[in-house]
C-alpha cells in the first residue's frame, strides 16, 4: 500500500459499533461487506434483502446521526447499501432493538393491530422508517387543512415511507398505522437518546484481503489519499457505490469515506450565494433550506426516496456524473457552481461546464467536490418537472429545471436544465435563446416548446421512448407557462 | 345452511383478528427460510452460471477453473444428477440444460464456502455456445407457428350467425403484458442431509408436496426420503407454486453430494431473470351488440406467452378462457386458446391464474366499444351483467348472480357515484389540461382448481393431555392470513379460546400429498379438513362429557373452553378436564382430517362442466385524474364492495381485497416488463430486471381515498363456515382503474372518442392515448385497431 503514512487515519480502537445498545466488534469481514449482511450474519435477521439496491427498504435500520433540531436524530437508511465499515463508532437500532413481541414499540403495535403486515417480509424495514418519522423532532400536528392523504393529523409525512415497498397490503393499513401514532412517551429511551450528542465520526482504517476502507479525520487527509491513489473510490452515503458493489460486483481496492468531514458539511445562506457542503445529505439540505430555494424545495420530494435522501449527498449526486441524476437539472437552472478541492488547491467550476461526456466530468481524479454554490438572488419563476413512471422513488425519464425572469411582460432571462435527454445533463440553450427577450405569451412559449422538443438526443429505453422524452420536453414548457401564466413573480 | 357452512354461537371465525404472526413480523422475529442459514452450521452457498443467450446450444462446459477459486467446494452439473434431470412435472424443464432456452437460463451451479466464493467461481466457469435463432415476442411465435401444450376451444351458441345478425360489430387486436411477482422474499431453499441420507429441505414454496416430489425424482429416491418444510413465505402470489422446485432440488443435490447444508437464495436480478411470471397475452376479438347495447356474440383467439416450457400454462389458459365472460352474459361465445413457446422465462401462476387475462379482453371490448356505440361505459357494463339463472359459456349456472347487481348498486350508493360523476363533468369542463374520470367494473371469479383432483386437503390435529391443541394442515402461509383463519376454524370447531390452539409449520411429513396453496382455495380446502379433524375429536370428547353430564353426546356443546349441555345451563365441564378423562379412558385425542370439494366435474377437452364450487363477486369504482402535459395520473378514490361470503376473518379479508386491488392496478398501470426484442447481442434479455427498473406500486399509487366493504348477507353454503375465497378475485377489481384512465384520456378529445390504451397504462401510454384523443388525426388510427364492421346509419360517423 502506498497511502501516505502521515495522513492515514489512526484508528483508536478495533472497528466496532453499537447495535441495539450493545457494543459489537465489526470483526473479520471484507471492507465491502454491507451493514445488512453483517447484521444478518450476527443473527439479527429482522432486516431483509429485498432488492440490494436501496429501492425496497426491507433493510431499513436506524442510525444515530447529527440532528438539526436535536443533537441526534434517528435516521433511517438502507443497510444494504452501506458498508459496515462506514458505521465504525456509530450506533444503530434494528427492528429487534425497537421492541419485542412481549413489549412492542408504539410503531410496531400500530402496524400489528391494524393489519399492517401480511407476509411480514417488508415489515421490519417499514418499522424502522416509520420509527424515524415518529421521532422526527419537528413532527408536529399541522393545521387541519394541511392534512391530506400524504400528511397525517399527527404530522406524519408519508414521504418518510416512500422508500419502502410492500407487495401485500396495498399500503392503506400502513398509512392508517402511521397516522394513528402519538408522540413518544416521557420515558422513551430512544427519544431520550436524541438529546445527547451523536457518536463522533471515528477515524477508520480497515484493511482486509488487499482491500482498504479509510475514513480520514480531515479533508487534508482525504486529499492526500486522493493525490496518492488514483484508484480510490470516494464514498459518502454509498447509495450509488453500494449498488455497484451489490449488483455489478464492484470491489474497489480502496474506499475513502468523506461523509462526516466537517469541511464538507458547511452550510451558509449568505447575501450573494448559498453555500452547500457536498457531504450534506439531501434530507439535511431540505431541512436547512426550509423552502428558501423553491426550485430545490420542489425537487427534494421527487428525489429518490426518504431512505435514499437520508444517505445520499448532493456532492455524490454530482460526483457520479450520471445523466439522469435529479439535482443537475435543478442546479443548472440555478446557475450553480462547484468548489473542487485537491492537494493542489481549490477551484470553482460552473456546473454548466462540469459535465463533459457520459459519466465524465471536469473533476480530476485527485479532486473532491467540496461545496455547491447557488448564486442569489434567485430567479422569480422556477419549477422542477420530473417525468417518471412512478411518482415516489423513481428514476427520471426526463427532468427539467426552470429559472425564468419576466419583467414588463418580457422574458429577461431563462435558464433551463435538462436531464435524461443526452449523455450528460445539459442546459437547453436553444430554448433559452428562443425565450429570452420575447414577450411572456402563449405564442412565444408554443414556439419555444417546439424548439425545446428538439433539445438533446433522447434515447429509447425501458423507462420511456425517445419520442415520449422529446414530447415531454415541449409539454413541460407548456406546463411551466400554464403554471406561471400570470403569477406573482411576473412583473407587469 | 349446510353442516359445513353453519356457524356455532360465539364463533371465533368472523372476529377481526390481526395476522397470527403480526407481533413476530413487526419485531423482526418472524423467521423466513434465509434467516435459518445463520442458525445452521457450515452451510454452503450456491450461485448459478446464467446464459447470456436467448437460445443456444452448449458446445462446451469447463467447470475446472471454478475450482481454482478459493472457497469453491463443488460445481453441480448434469452428470451429478442420480435421478431425473428435470425441475418440473411435465418433463420439459431440464434442471441442467444442454440447450439454453432463455437469456438467464441457469446452466450449472457453484457451491462455495461463502456467497462471494460461489459468485467468483461461477464467473470462472467457461461455457461455449452455439447461438440459435430465438423467438422473443408472441407475434414472432405466432408467425413461426411455435406453440406448446394443447390448444383449447370453448364454444356456446352460434357465434357466426349471431355476428352476422348483430346490429353493431367491432373487431380488434389487443396485446398486453405479463407481470413480475416481486414477492419481497426471493426464491430460497436450505437443504440438509440427515444420518440416514434423508433430505430435509426448507423451502419458500407454495407447494411443499410437489417440491418434495421433484427433489425425490432428481435424487432418484422415494418421496418418503424427502421432507419439505415451509415456515412462511415473504410473499408468493403464485410465483412459488411451481418455480421453487428446481431451486430446492439444486440445494438438495448439493447437500447430498457434499454432506453439508446448502443454501440457495436468488438475488433479485437472478430471481427476475430466471423465474416465471404472469403470462402476457395476445388477443384478437370480434364482438357483436344489439340495439340495446347487449353483447350478443364474442369471438376471440387468445394466445398466451408461455415462455420456454409448459409449467402451468395449460391450466392458466383454461382459466383465461373460462373467464373471458367476466361478469357478463354473452349468449354466443367462441374462444380459441393456444400457448406460444418463446425464448423467455417459463411463465407460471400469478394471482388470478389466467382469469385476469381473459377478463381483461372483455373489459377492453366494452371500454373500446362503449363510445362507438354512443353509450356510457358504466351503463353498458351494468346492462350486460349476469342475471339469476344465466349460465357461463362452459355451462355452469351462475349461482348468486344477483350479488353482482347488489354489489353494483351498493357501490353506486355508498360511493356517491352519480354526484361525483356530475362533479367530474364540471371539473373537466373548466380544466383543459387536467381531466378526471370514474369507471366501474365488476368481477365474477370461479373458485376451485379447474383440475378436479386438486380439490382435496388434509389436516392433522393433536390434543395434548393438558388440553392444548396443535394443528397441522397442508396449506402454506405467504402472508394471506391462512394460518390465522385456520386457527380460528379450529378454535371455533372445538369451542376453545384462540390461545389454546397453536399451529405448526407446514411439513410434508405431517400431511402428505397436499395441493398447492393456490387458486384462492387455501382456506376452503384446509379449513374444511381442519374442521373435519376437530369434529372427530369433538365427537369423541362429547361421548366422554356426555357420560359425565348424564346427557346424550348429541346434546353436548363446546364453547369458550367449557363443555355443557344443550341448554347451556350450569357450570359445565372444563375442556382440559374432559380431555384428561378421555386420555384415561383411552380415547384417541388426535385426528387426521380430510376434505374433498363435492359436486365438481369438468371435461377439459370439451371445455364443459361445473369446475367451480361457487363464484366470488365484487364491484369497484375508481376515480382518476390525468395530467394532459405528461399523462401522469393519480388515483383519487376507490370504492369497493366485495363478496367474501360470511368472512372467516374480516381484517384478513380486507387486507386481501386492498392488497389484491393495488397489485392488480400495478399490473395494469405501472409494472412494465421489457424484454430486449432487438436483434442485438442482448436479444431476449429482460431489460427490467431490478427494482430500480421494474416499478411496483409504492405509497404514491395507493388510492387517496380507499373504501372497501364486504357484501352483507353473503352466506356461502358450499364452504367452511359460510365463507368464500378471497385471495385472487379482488386483483381484478383494478380493471376500474384502467377503464377510468381510458375515459379520462378520452375526455381530452371530443365526445364519443374511443381510446387505444396500451397495457400497462403507464404515464407514457396514457399520454399517447390522450394525445391521440386531443388531435383529430388520431381517428384513422382508432379505426385500424377497432374496426367498425357494421353499424346502422347515423352511428358510422362515431
Amino acid at each position: 500500500m502506498t497511502t501516505t503514512a502521515d495522513h492515514r487515519p489512526v484508528a483508536l480502537s478495533a472497528p466496532a459499533l453499537k447495535v441495539n445498545g450493545e457494543d459489537t466488534a465489526i470483526g473479520e469481514v471484507t471492507v465491502h461487506t454491507t451493514a445488512l449482511d453483517w447484521l444478518r450474519d450476527r443473527g439479527l435477521t429482522g432486516a431483509k434483502e429485498g432488492c440490494a439496491e436501496g429501492e425496497c427498504g426491507a433493510c431499513s435500520v436506524l442510525v444515530a446521526r447529527p440532528g438539526i433540531d436535536t443533537s441526534t436524530e434517528w435516521t433511517a437508511v438502507n443497510a444494504c447499501l452501506l458498508p459496515v465499515a462506514a458505521l465504525d463508532g456509530q450506533e444503530i437500532i434494528t427492528s429487534e432493538g425497537l421492541g419485542s413481541p412481549a413489549s412492542l414499540h408504539p410503531v410496531q403495535e400500530e402496524l400489528a393491530v391494524r393489519g399492517g403486515s401480511q407476509c411480514g417480509f417488508c415489515t421490519p424495514g417499514f418499522v424502522c422508517s416509520m420509527a424515524a418519522e415518529y421521532y422526527r423532532p419537528d413532527r408536529t400536528a399541522p393545521a387541519a387543512e394541511a392534512c391530506d392523504h400524504e400528511h397525517g393529523p399527527n404530522g406524519f409525512d408519508i414521504h418518510a415511507l416512500s422508500g419502502n415497498l410492500c407487495r401485500c397490503t396495498g399500503y392503506r393499513p400502513i398509512r392508517d398505522a402511521a397516522y394513528a401514532l402519538g408522540s413518544p412517551a416521557a420515558d422513551d429511551k430512544f427519544a431520550a437518546r436524541t438529546l445527547a450528542p451523536p457518536p463522533p465520526p471515528a477515524p477508520t482504517a480497515m484493511e482486509v484481503a488487499g482491500s482498504e476502507f479509510l475514513r480520514p479525520a480531515s479533508l487534508d487527509g482525504v486529499l492526500e489519499v486522493l493525490a496518492d491513489r488514483a484508484d480510490a473510490q470516494v464514498v459518502a452515503g454509498s447509495t450509488d457505490a453500494g449498488v455497484e458493489v451489490n449488483l455489478r460486483g464492484a470491489r474497489p481496492a480502496l474506499v475513502v469515506a468523506v461523509d462526516r468531514l466537517a469541511e464538507l458539511r458547511e452550510f451558509e445562506f449568505g447575501a450573494d450565494e448559498v453555500r452547500i457542503g457536498a457531504a450534506l445529505t439531501l434530507s439535511e439540505i431540505e431541512r436547512l433550506l426550509d423552502g428558501r430555494v423553491p426550485l430545490l424545495a420542489q425537487m427534494f420530494p421527487q428525489f429518490a426516496s426518504r431512505l435514499i435522501r437520508n444517505g445520499a449527498t448532493i456532492g455524490g449526486n454530482l460526483g457520479t456524473g450520471s445523466p439522469i441524476g435529479d439535482t443537475p437539472p435543478a442546479l443548472l437552472a440555478l446557475d450553480a457552481s462547484l468548489v473542487l478541492a485537491s492537494r493542489r488547491g481549490e477551484r470553482v467550476v460552473p456546473l454548466a461546464d462540469y459535465f463533459t461526456e457520459y459519466r465524465q466530468t471536469l473533476k480530476a481524479p485527485d479532486e473532491l467536490i467540496r461545496a455547491i454554490l447557488v448564486p442569489l438572488p434567485l430567479a422569480p419563476l422556477t419549477a422542477f418537472h420530473k417525468i417518471a413512471k412512478r411518482r415516489f422513488d423513481d428514476i427520471s425519464s426526463v427532468a427539467i429545471g426552470y429559472a425564468v425572469e419576466v419583467e414588463d411582460g418580457v422574458i429577461r432571462q431563462a435558464r433551463i436544465g435538462l436531464g435524461g435527454v443526452a449523455a450528460t445533463p445539459l442546459r437547453a440553450r436553444a430554448t433559452e435563446e428562443a425565450l429570452t427577450g420575447r414577450p411572456w405569451t402563449e405564442r412565444t412559449v408554443r414556439e419555444a416548446a417546439a424548439v425545446m422538443a428538439a433539445e438533446g438526443t433522447p434515447m429509447d429505453d425501458h423507462r420511456a421512448s425517445a419520442s415520449y422524452r422529446s414530447a415531454m420536453l415541449g409539454q413541460s414548457l407548456l406546463r411551466f407557462y400554464a403554471e406561471h401564466r400570470a403569477p406573482e413573480g411576473v412583473r407587469a | 345452511m349446510s353442516q359445513l357452512s353453519e356457524r356455532p354461537r360465539q364463533a371465533i371465525v368472523g372476529l377481526p383478528l390481526p395476522h397470527e404472526s403480526a407481533a413476530l413480523h413487526v419485531t423482526g422475529n418472524a423467521l423466513y427460510t434465509d434467516d435459518l442459514v445463520v442458525r445452521t452450521k457450515d452451510a454452503l452457498h450456491a450461485w448459478p452460471v446464467q446464459s447470456p443467450h436467448a437460445h443456444a446450444r452448449i458446445t462446451s462446459l469447463k467447470v475446472k477453473p471454478a475450482y481454482d477459486v478459493p472457497g469453491v467446494v463443488r460445481v453441480l452439473t448434469a452428470e451429478d444428477v442420480p435421478g431425473v434431470n428435470d425441475a418440473g412435472v411435465k418433463h420439459d424443464e431440464p434442471l441442467f440444460p444442454t440447450e439454453v432456452m432463455f437469456h438467464g437460463h441457469a446452466i450449472c451451479w457453484v457451491l462455495g464456502e461463502t456467497l462471494e466464493a460461489a459468485r467468483l467461481g461461477a464467473a470462472a466457469v467457461e461455457v461455449e455456445y452455439e447461438s440459435l435463432p430465438s423467438l422473443v415476442t408472441v407475434p414472432e411465435a405466432i408467425a413461426a407457428g411455435s406453440f406448446q401444450g394443447t390448444g383449447r376451444h370453448l364454444n356456446r351458441g352460434d357465434v357466426g350467425t349471431a355476428l352476422s345478425q348483430a346490429t353493431h360489430v367491432f373487431r380488434g387486436e389487443f396485446e398486453f403484458a405479463g407481470q413480475e411477482h416481486f414477492y419481497l422474499e426471493t426464491h430460497v431453499a436450505l437443504a440438509l442431509v440427515d444420518e440416514a441420507g434423508q433430505i430435509f429441505a426448507q423451502s419458500s414454496t407454495q407447494h411443499p408436496s410437489e417440491t418434495q416430489e421433484i427433489i425425490a425424482h432428481v435424487l432418484g429416491v422415494p418421496s418418503h426420503a424427502v421432507t419439505v418444510q415451509c415456515l412462511r413465505m415473504g410473499g408468493g402470489f403464485g410465483g412459488k407454486e411451481m418455480q421453487p422446485h428446481g431451486f430446492a432440488a439444486i440445494a438438495a443435490l448439493g447437500a447430498t453430494l457434499t454432506g453439508r447444508p446448502v443454501r440457495l437464495r436468488l438475488n433479485r436480478t437472478q430471481d427476475m431473470t430466471m423465474s416465471g411470471k404472469r403470462h402476457g397475452f395476445h388477443s384478437e376479438w370480434e364482438a357483436g351488440f344489439d340495439d340495446d347495447g347487449r353483447l350478443v356474440a364474442l369471438d376471440a383467439t387468445l394466445t398466451s406467452d408461455g415462455g420456454w416450457s409448459l409449467d402451468l400454462s395449460e391450466p392458466v389458459l383454461a382459466r383465461a378462457m373460462c373467464h373471458i365472460d367476466n361478469a357478463y352474459w354473452i349468449p354466443n361465445v367462441r374462444v380459441d386458446g393456444r400457448i406460444a413457446k418463446t425464448n423467455k422465462t417459463s411463465q407460471t401462476a400469478f394471482r388470478g391464474f389466467g382469469g385476469p387475462q381473459g377478463m381483461l379482453v372483455v373489459e377492453e371490448v366494452l371500454g373500446r366499444c362503449a363510445p362507438l356505440l354512443g353509450r356510457d361505459a358504466m351503463d353498458l357494463r351494468r346492462r350486460n351483467l349476469y342475471r339469476p339463472h344465466d349460465t357461463t359459456p362452459y355451462g355452469q349456472p351462475v349461482r348468486h348472480a344477483e350479488r353482482l347487481e347488489a354489489c353494483w348498486s351498493e357501490v353506486v350508493e355508498t360511493g356517491e357515484v352519480e354526484r361525483r360523476r356530475m362533479e367530474i363533468e364540471q371539473f373537466n369542463a373548466t380544466h383543459p389540461d387536467t381531466k378526471r374520470a370514474l369507471a366501474m367494473t365488476p368481477v365474477k371469479f370461479g373458485i376451485s382448481f379447474n383440475l378436479t383432483a386438486f380439490n382435496q386437503a388434509g389436516a392433522l390435529v393433536h390434543v395434548y393431555k393438558d388440553g392444548s391443541v396443535l394443528i397441522n394442515h397442508g396449506g402454506t402461509e405467504m402472508g394471506q392470513g391462512l394460518h390465522t383463519k385456520m386457527l380460528q376454524v379450529a378454535a371455533t370447531t372445538l369451542g376453545l379460546p384462540l390461545e389454546r390452539v397453536r399451529l405448526a409449520p407446514t411439513r410434508t411429513d405431517k400431511v402428505p400429498n397436499t395441493s398447492a396453496t393456490a387458486a384462492s382455495s387455501g382456506a376452503d380446502l384446509n379449513g374444511a379438513a381442519i374442521k373435519n379433524a376437530c369434529e372427530q375429536i369433538r365427537e369423541r370428547l362429547a361421548r366422554v362429557a356426555g357420560g359425565r353430564l348424564g346427557i346424550s353426546p348429541g346434546d353436548v356443546r363446546f364453547s369458550e373452553g367449557v363443555i355443557r349441555g344443550l341448554s347451556f345451563d350450569g357450570e359445565g365441564l372444563r375442556w382440559e378436564d374432559v380431555v384428561n378423562d378421555a386420555y384415561h379412558q383411552r380415547v384417541q385425542l388426535w385426528a387426521a382430517g380430510f376434505y374433498r370439494t363435492e359436486g365438481l366435474h369438468w371435461d377439459p377437452v370439451a371445455m364443459r362442466g361445473e369446475p367451480f364450487k361457487y363464484f366470488a363477486y365484487g364491484v369497484a369504482a375508481a376515480e382518476v385524474e390525468v395530467d394532459g402535459f405528461s399523462g401522469a395520473y393519480t388515483l383519487r378514490r376507490v370504492d369497493i364492495v366485495h363478496d367474501v361470503g360470511d368472512s372467516l376473518s374480516p381484517l384478513i379479508d380486507l387486507g386481501q381485497i386492498e392488497g389484491g386491488f393495488v397489485q392488480g392496478a400495478g399490473w395494469l398501470t405501472l409494472e412494465d416488463l421489457r424484454w430486449d426484442e432487438s436483434d442485438g447481442p442482448n436479444r431476449g434479455r429482460l431489460a427490467t430486471q431490478a427494482a430500480s427498473t421494474y416499478k411496483l406500486p409504492s405509497f404514491s399509487e395507493m388510492p387517496e381515498v380507499f373504501n372497501v366493504s364486504l357484501l352483507e348477507k353473503a352466506h356461502e353454503d358450499g364452504a367452511v363456515y359460510g365463507s368464500k375465497a378471497v385471495g385472487e378475485p379482488p386483483l381484478m377489481l383494478a380493471f376500474s382503474v384502467r377503464e377510468a384512465l381510458r375515459q379520462a384520456a378520452a375526455a381530452f378529445g371530443p365526445p364519443g372518442t374511443s381510446v387505444v390504451l396500451r397495457s400497462p397504462a403507464t404515464p407514457e401510454a396514457v399520454y399517447w392515448a390522450l394525445d391521440g384523443a386531443r388531435s383529430s388525426g388520431h381517428r384513422a388510427e382508432q379505426l385500424e385497431t377497432v374496426e367498425l364492421m357494421r353499424s346502422p346509419a347515423g352511428l358510422s360517423g362515431v
